[in-house]
């Protein structure tokens, strides 16, 4: 059930020069959590900022109640937020959205670009525990963007590419060699900028695999009134923050 | 105990507030948050006779103090609202206000008459301001002599409560609402969204894909407040005023200038508990305040 609550900032950790992430304690909502879904942040004391931000959950810890966020600190709301002290309260209307699909036992691939990786370690751990072969692959501009290694080591096989070549392979992330060659994936998932998520639901066409994407429209609500976060499908204007964020990337009109 | 109740035409509301339509969609959205019949009514999202698409995405930009949104009344249209949504909206214990939309004064009488005939819908709100429709729309609620036409027409049609949404994107609101009540509207609220428009300087593109939008949230607040003074002494009808409202004091601050109620609705997205926190806030300002009667507060603006 979703709920609104006066959460409190546990740490406020930078990751590099513009990413964060925000842990904030005193959660109930945590046995609700599920890889895909979301939460609305509010941004307090900030003139021209008005709405509630989304952000994918990055974690959580039942027996702490706390719930953590990736934040990449690009905005007036995100930078904002970014200046927060240990203690402060954080208001938040959460869980919201769908979830993505948990197989078992089948071989599967993450794709995430920038902020995209954000709801992949949860989705990561549900996917090793029900018995799947994990495969994550990550790309960013540089080095500093490829982050959460080696959490994602701990649900699979981990690679990554960097427009600048600066950590492995260089290119972008569809330009992989994991894309080359044999291509036995059951599934592939991916979250980043659209054109990378288009490119690998491209890819995902040309081989007849299933794919999901979480998509991050510009939102008002979160929770299905204001109609403003539209995606166009094979089944006309859908809310991307109740209908999604998860979609099969087959129904999307891309 | 104080009198929240106040009557609109015949129509009795527990309290004065009520969810602007198009912020609260059909009320089921909000169950988690609170029980949606402790408001005085909920104005469901927006209707049109057939399925809207609405416009292409972006839809929506953020803005100081607001937001511009295009949604374009994106709905399933009548017949979808009539079987899918509608039963479900029968244990709400509050008024469910159906607002009406069309592009000819032959829609507007249409889809009047289909929701004549729903028991549970006691009102509507007749909107001749959506900025956010290529025909019909705000097209209606800009000039005096079309806003009559589709008020008359309605009103031949329809014996129950009418509320006529008006459009703030006039030279003269005060004439605007004179007009409508002398055509048979037995309310009036206003003000729906402001025309604005904003622009990315970096790409040098307009944030929205129709350009323009329709502005909300408190930035409009003052605009709305001097609207609703405004046709307060133009007409002896009862407003539902709205435009910005966030908290009790703001609803307080429109009863004031002359609103018997209020409609909540940008304000939804934000804090989906603001209706019923402001239904609160004001038992709480007239309890601190000695006032016994909320029509006490109608147009109690002090000179």
């Amino acid at each position: 059930m979703k709920r609104i609550e006066d959460l409190h900032l546990k740490e406020l950790r930078w990751l590099n020069s513009n990413s964060y992430v925000l842990e904030l304690s005193g959660s109930e909502a945590i046995h609700d959590i599920r890889p895909g879904m979301f939460a609305e942040v509010r941004v307090d004391n900030h003139p021209e900022v008005f709405l509630r931000r989304p952000f994918s959950y990055l974690d959580y810890n039942k027996d702490e109640k706390t719930v953590s966020f990736f934040v990449k600190a690009i905005g007036k709301g995100t930078r904002k937020l970014g200046t927060l002290k240990q203690g402060d309260t954080v208001n938040v209307v959460h869980p919201l959205g769908n979830v993505f699909s948990i197989p078992e036992n089948k071989k599967v691939l993450i794709t995430g670009g920038g902020s995209g990786i954000a709801p992949f370690i949860m989705l990561g751990r549900a996917l090793k525990a029900a018995g799947n072969e994990v495969h994550i692959i990550t790309g960013g501009r540089t080095e500093e963007d490829i982050l959460f290694s080696s959490a994602f080591e701990e649900y699979g096989e981990v690679y990554c590419t960097t427009e600048d070549g600066s950590k492995g392979e260089k290119g972008l992330l569809t330009q992989h060699s994991l894309f080359e060659g044999s291509f036995d994936f059951d599934l592939i998932y991916t979250c980043g900028p659209e054109g990378m998520m288009k490119a690998v639901a491209k890819i995902a066409k040309e081989q007849d695999i299933e794919c999901e994407a979480s998509l991050e429209n510009l939102m008002a609500c979160g929770f299905g009134v204001c109609l403003c976060c539209i995606q166009e499908t094979d089944k006309g204007n859908l809310c991307v923050c109740t209908e999604g964020p998860v979609f099969n990337t087959k129904d999307l009109k891309w | 105990m104080v009198d929240l109740s106040i009557k609109i035409h015949e129509l009795e509301f527990k309290n004065p507030v009520s969810t602007a339509s198009g912020t609260f969609g059909y009320g089921e959205e909000f169950v988690d948050f609170f029980d949606p019949g402790q408001l005085g009514g909920i104005f469901i999202k927006g209707l049109t006779l057939k399925n809207r698409d609405g416009n292409p995405y972006p839809r929506m930009a953020e803005t100081a103090s607001g937001m511009l949104n295009a949604v374009g009344l994106q709905n399933k249209g009548i017949d979808h609202f009539i079987e899918n949504i509608y039963p479900r909206l029968k244990k709400f214990d509050t008024h469910i206000i159906a607002n009406v939309n069309g592009s000819t004064v032959e829609d507007y009488i249409a889809l009047t008459e289909r929701v004549n005939e729903l028991e549970h819908i006691p009102a509507i709100e007749l909107n001749i301001s959506c900025p956010n429709v290529k025909e019909g729309g705000m097209a209606f609620g800009v000039s005096c002599p079309s806003a009559i036409a589709v008020t008359e027409a309605v009103r031949k049609v329809y014996d129950k409560t009418l509320i006529v949404k008006l459009s703030p994107n006039v030279t003269d609101i005060a004439e605007m609402a004179a007009a409508v009540e002398g055509a048979g509207a037995d309310s009036i609220s206003l003000v729906n969204t402001l025309l604005g428009m904003a622009i990315d300087a970096e790409s040098r593109k307009p944030l929205l894909s129709t350009i323009t939008g329709g502005l909300s949230g408190p930035a409009i607040k003052p605009i709305a407040l001097r609207m609703v003074w405004q046709v307060y002494k133009a007409v002896k009808i009862p407003i539902f005023g709205m435009g910005g409202i966030m908290n009790a004091t703001d609803a307080i601050e429109f009863m004031l200038a002359g609103s018997s109620a209020v409609q909540v609705g940008t304000a939804c997205f934000i804090d989906p508990q603001a209706p019923v926190k402001i239904v609160q806030g004001i038992e709480e300002y007239m309890d601190s305040h000695g006032v016994k009667d909320v029509k006490e507060l109608v147009g109690a603006l002090k000179s």
